[in-house]
């Protein structure tokens, strides 16, 4: 019995202190959104049991599940749709000529990404949609580029420079037309519907340029910390 | 939507592309990256249902209202402000909301309007950006979309003041 016995104790001590070991390398470098998404989990269920509905929680927990995947269908549609265009329009030269026309700003926005590459093909493909309102292609065309900014970045776990710029530019909205929205106001009985727009401009240009220079401001004190 | 598509289509025919071919090729490997990123939103989805289920953003609106009374800003707008980053078919609900309470030409319904236009789910883009491609450290990221969507909530309210 004992002999059988003394390797147990030992893989226990193990288990017990190395992933505790390893864990606290993972602490130290700051997996974030580890944090952000268990904070949002443990918050609520405590909320709910203090002041809310535990059972509608629980039902929408087993419901979720089957949302998240209508939605990654639907954007699964739109991807391969977008997917299969795209590249007929950079078989064609579109997203060069597209690419030529936005590569000042984006010479100005990520300076990492070389012209003429095809990472800045596909994060200009992603902001002509941005821009014109086109959300079911902006997504499928952003992960594109995401994937090109992943290869310029050594398919390395962390952002980079110009994958931190791009997404912050892809929280704020560049859209031109937000049709969404002057549809709903028309529902609802605007009497100018439009009359927003010059607001929505100021605000997003406003927004975006905060989002782009604090990018470039967190970017370099954690630098400076690390 | 369909000009785009239809002018894809049309000059690819011009430059000769096999463009059903091409198409197949394009679209399979956007299959591939929507199957990538589906665990990432079965996380996020669930993670913020469970926030809207808690009825802890009605809670937080409850308790900030008189503050937002106080410094004029309309206290419909709030809900929006928190839900905006996080879900976007629950701000459209607010949205809604508002519009059909105070109505769509409303000082309310004017800063709802703005604040709606000028930004996006900004959480969902950046599970859905980074989970495509496995990113775990997120740098600036975080930080800079919040000061950017912060920066939205205020200048939303202000340029609804000047404007009308």
């Amino acid at each position: 019995m004992i002999p059988e016995f003394e390797p147990d104790v030992n893989i226990l001590y193990r288990k017990a202190v190395e992933p505790q070991q390893v864990s606290q390398k993972m602490v130290g470098e700051l997996y974030m959104m580890n944090y952000i998404w268990a904070a949002l989990i443990i918050f609520s269920i405590i909320f709910s049991c203090l002041f809310g509905d535990v059972t509608k929680l629980s039902n929408v927990l087993l419901t979720s599940g089957n949302d998240a995947l209508e939605l990654a269908l639907t954007l699964a549609g739109g991807m391969c749709l977008w997917g299969g265009l795209m590249r007929i329009a950079d078989k064609s030269g579109i997203t060069k000529l597209t690419a030529k026309l936005f590569s000042p700003l984006i010479g100005l926005i990520m300076p990492g990404v070389k012209r003429g590459s095809n990472a800045e093909r596909a994060v200009t493909m992603n902001m002509a949609a941005n821009l014109l309102g086109l959300g079911n292609a902006a997504t499928p065309l952003g992960l594109k580029a995401m994937e090109e900014l992943d290869k310029l970045n050594g398919h390395s776990p962390t952002a980079s420079p110009a994958m931190t710029a791009f997404v912050v530019l892809n929280t704020a909205s560049i859209q031109l037309l937000p049709s969404t929205i002057a549809m709903l106001r028309v529902e609802y009985g605007s009497a100018n519907a439009m009359s927003i727009l010059p607001c929505v401009w100021i605000v997003s240009v406003i927004t975006v340029t905060i989002g782009l220079v604090s990018c470039k401001i967190f970017t370099k004190s954690a630098k400076k910390e690390g | 939507m369909l000009v785009c598509a239809a002018g894809i289509i049309i000059t690819g025919l011009f430059k000769k592309v096999p463009v059903f071919d091409e198409f197949l090729v394009g679209a399979k490997d956007g299959l591939h990256s929507a199957v990538k990123v589906a665990p990432a939103l079965v996380a996020l989805v669930a993670s913020v249902s469970m926030l809207r289920a808690s009825g802890a953003i009605g809670s937080a609106v409850e308790i900030m209202k008189p503050l937002f009374a106080a410094i004029s800003i309309p206290p419909e707008v709030f809900p929006l402000a928190l839900m905006r980053p996080i879900s976007g078919s629950g701000a459209l609900a607010v949205l809604k909301d508002i519009f059909s309470s105070s109505g769509p030409d409303s000082h309310a319904g004017l800063v709802a309007s703005v604040m709606m236009g000028s930004s996006e789910t900004t959480f969902y883009t950046i599970a859905v950006y980074y989970g495509s491609v496995g990113i775990k450290k997120l740098g600036a990221t975080v930080p800079a979309a919040l000061m950017a969507d912060i920066t939205g909530f205020i200048f939303s309210v202000l340029a609804v003041l000047i404007f009308f």
